[in-house]
């Protein structure tokens, strides 16, 4: 069990870096607490496995420090670190059996044969693998493989941190829930620090209190799932997170005030400086309705999805979709649209304004 | 369940069964025609049965050549085997190391093989032989057209030049194609390097080095021009291998009839080896 901080880290799997675009992780830092539920969220390529596998070990970063309970730990290799580790696709070793693949990190480290018994039987029922536990390892399904891998990586009840690599993506869509309870459910028992990778954002905002969203190599926002949800600090938060995104629209700021297509609105903060090159007002379509002024659209199409309606509009500076309720009466043709102002944030090349 | 009936298959199939016809079956049933006949020549044929094939089977020579055949292949694939895996797992995995060595390990599979038995011939001549010169300067008494330690030494030495490369390409390949993700998860397991190379390297090659062995097995069982130019079967028999031997019998002495019996024992042998090889390395594949 370990705290873990992240000092300024960079890493680039380039020799020479010429421009920010070699870098596939830029200035990060991190502090999580010992024993919490973290999730690293963004799209592919955005960086997260390369911060995951800097932190596990099997990536040396080119700049920057990794503390465990304070102690540096940056040159250390994963055994040295004693974390472990779940990839995306099921890693087994296809000649033991499931008994022998759950029991190999714990038989690596010369462990009794007696507690490595206990211990894979222990974890065997908990992932409902004791069926199964003295067939051969190649023989499973995808599903049963993963299981495996997670089960070698929560066999070890020392470990410093727990680290998940999107490890439900080949998993059928029934069994992910089982499988995402169930890691939530381990975590409040085992209470082990355990770093969640992926860019599905149902996954990240129901495993951990605290997601970290990356974008381009850079950490963008951490926050709870609610704090990312309501007050985004980036506007690719806003539009990562969220079905459908934030709507992000141009805007002026003209002294103290916000004007969208010509019309003043009300945002949640007081705007003070400006001297940025692009400003933007950003509201979810949660956080609009329809009124009898404000910014006028067209409407161009409504979907139903049964709980809300989702409302394509247009407007001068582009496309706004809102969400209204199920029963709501849609207008057709020109309509006015307000925004919510505490929830409404502008946003000066890209990042909040505070 | 109804299958739709489509004769127009058989269009495809013809062209495919009359090139096999006339490039194995029909050689292959000529074969089996002499092996029960007897000929004089001017297409004069006396019925023999399975006298031939007795004639094989208990015939001494037969047996001191096919325990040679024997004792070559099994000696090559025990070095080519371990020696293409250790060179597999030593080669560059990226940068420009990679076509360097892709590339000469490829050279001698591209050399013709009777170049190859020349080639060798001449390297290991022991007056004028780069290799047979030295080994003399040495101090060693080395003649492989004399002693037959010495002529299997060197027909070994040339087989392993020859083929090993094979061996690595194939092991090469089969490790390229294991994802990076089983040597980090050996890493965070705590596996060591023997354990990372018993528990994922060779599992996970055994595919491509059953195709390895098998090629080498039955390569290096019919082998003939290289052992024939470098020894020509000598000193004595020492070195003639059975295609050496049944192509003496055939066209040296003109016993077609206990040539084509001996082929086609020779034919079964390596076709029932392929087969119990094949069949005990993929008796789990089909489970998983």
């Amino acid at each position: 069990m370990a705290k873990v901080t992240l000092k300024s880290l960079s890493h680039s799997y380039l020799k020479i870096q010429s421009s920010d675009a070699d870098w596939a992780i830029r200035g990060v830092d991190i502090d999580w607490n010992d024993g919490g539920a973290y999730a690293l969220l963004g799209p592919s390529g955005c960086g997260k496995t390369t911060l995951l596998n800097i932190i596990s070990g099997l990536i040396t970063p080119t700049k920057g420090d990794i503390l465990f309970d304070d102690k540096v730990v940056s040159g250390l290799n994963p055994v040295e670190r004693n974390i472990a580790q779940i990839f995306q696709f099921p890693v087994i070793y296809d000649t033991m059996t499931v008994y022998d693949n759950l029991a190999f990190p714990l038989r690596n480290r010369k462990i009794p044969e007696e507690e490595i018994k206990v211990k894979v039987h222990e974890i065997a029922e908990m992932l409902e693998l004791s069926s199964t536990i003295n067939n051969r390892a190649s023989g499973l399904t995808a599903d049963g493989k993963q299981k495996i891998s997670l089960g070698r990586g929560l066999v070890r009840s020392d470990v410093n941190a727990i680290m998940f690599d999107e490890p439900l993506t080949v998993i059928d869509p029934h069994l992910k829930w089982i499988l995402r309870s169930k890691l939530k459910e381990l975590h409040q028992k085992i209470n082990r620090t355990m770093i969640y990778v992926t860019h599905d954002q149902t996954e990240a905002l129901t495993f951990a209190d605290q997601v970290v969203v990356m974008h381009e190599g850079q950490i963008v926002q951490t926050g709870t799932p609610v704090d990312l949800f309501e007050k985004p600090k980036h506007t690719f938060v806003g539009y990562f997170i969220g079905s459908p995104g934030m709507n992000v629209l141009p805007c002026k700021i003209n002294g103290n005030d916000v004007i969208v297509n010509g019309k003043k609105i009300e945002t949640h903060q007081q705007v003070k400086k400006n001297n940025f090159s692009k400003t933007e007002v950003g509201v979810r379509p949660e956080f609009i309705s329809f009124s009898n002024h404000g910014i006028p659209v067209k409407v161009l199409s409504v979907s139903n999805t049964g709980r809300h309606k989702i409302v394509d509009t247009e407007s001068e500076s582009g496309k706004i979709k809102m969400i209204a309720k199920s029963n709501e009466n849609i207008p057709s043709g020109s309509a006015f649209l307000k925004f919510k102002k505490e929830y409404t944030y502008t946003y000066g090349d890209s990042w909040i304004i505070e | 369940m109804n299958k739709t009936v489509n004769q127009k298959a058989w269009f495809f199939v013809i062209p495919v069964f009359v090139l096999v016809a006339f490039n194995a079956i029909i050689p292959l049933m000529t074969v089996v025609n002499y092996a029960f006949q007897e000929t004089f020549g001017n297409n004069v044929f006396m019925w023999e049965g399975t006298r031939w094939f007795k004639q094989i089977m208990l015939s001494e020579r037969f047996h001191a050549s096919l325990g040679r055949q024997f004792l070559f292949t099994f000696i090559i694939l025990f070095i080519q085997i371990p020696l293409g895996i250790a060179i597999a797992l030593t080669m560059p995995k990226e940068g420009l190391g990679v076509p360097v060595c892709l590339v000469l390990m490829s050279m001698p599979l591209l050399i013709p093989w009777n170049v190859v038995g020349a080639m060798w011939n001449i390297f290991a001549l022991p007056d004028i032989g780069f290799l047979g010169h030295s080994l003399n300067a040495l101090g060693f008494d080395y003649n492989f057209t004399q002693q037959i330690g010495d002529a299997w030494f060197t027909t070994i030495l040339m087989d392993v030049w020859h083929w090993t490369s094979l061996v690595v390409l194939l092991s090469y390949a089969g490790l390229r194609s294991i994802q990076p993700a089983y040597y980090q998860a050996a890493e965070i397991d705590g596996a060591s390097r023997w354990a990372v190379f018993t528990k994922i390297e060779l599992p996970k090659m055994k595919k491509v080095l059953t195709i390895a062995i098998l090629l080498r097995f039955m390569d290096s069982f019919m082998i003939y021009t290289e052992p024939f130019v470098l020894t020509g079967g000598g000193p004595g028999n020492a070195t003639a291998f059975l295609s050496i031997d049944l192509v003496k019998m055939a066209l040296g002495q003109f016993d077609l009839g206990p040539a084509a019996a001996m082929s086609l024992i020779y034919f079964f042998i390596v076709l029932l080896v392929c087969w119990v090889f094949y069949t005990l390395m993929m008796r789990n594949e089909g489970k998983s």
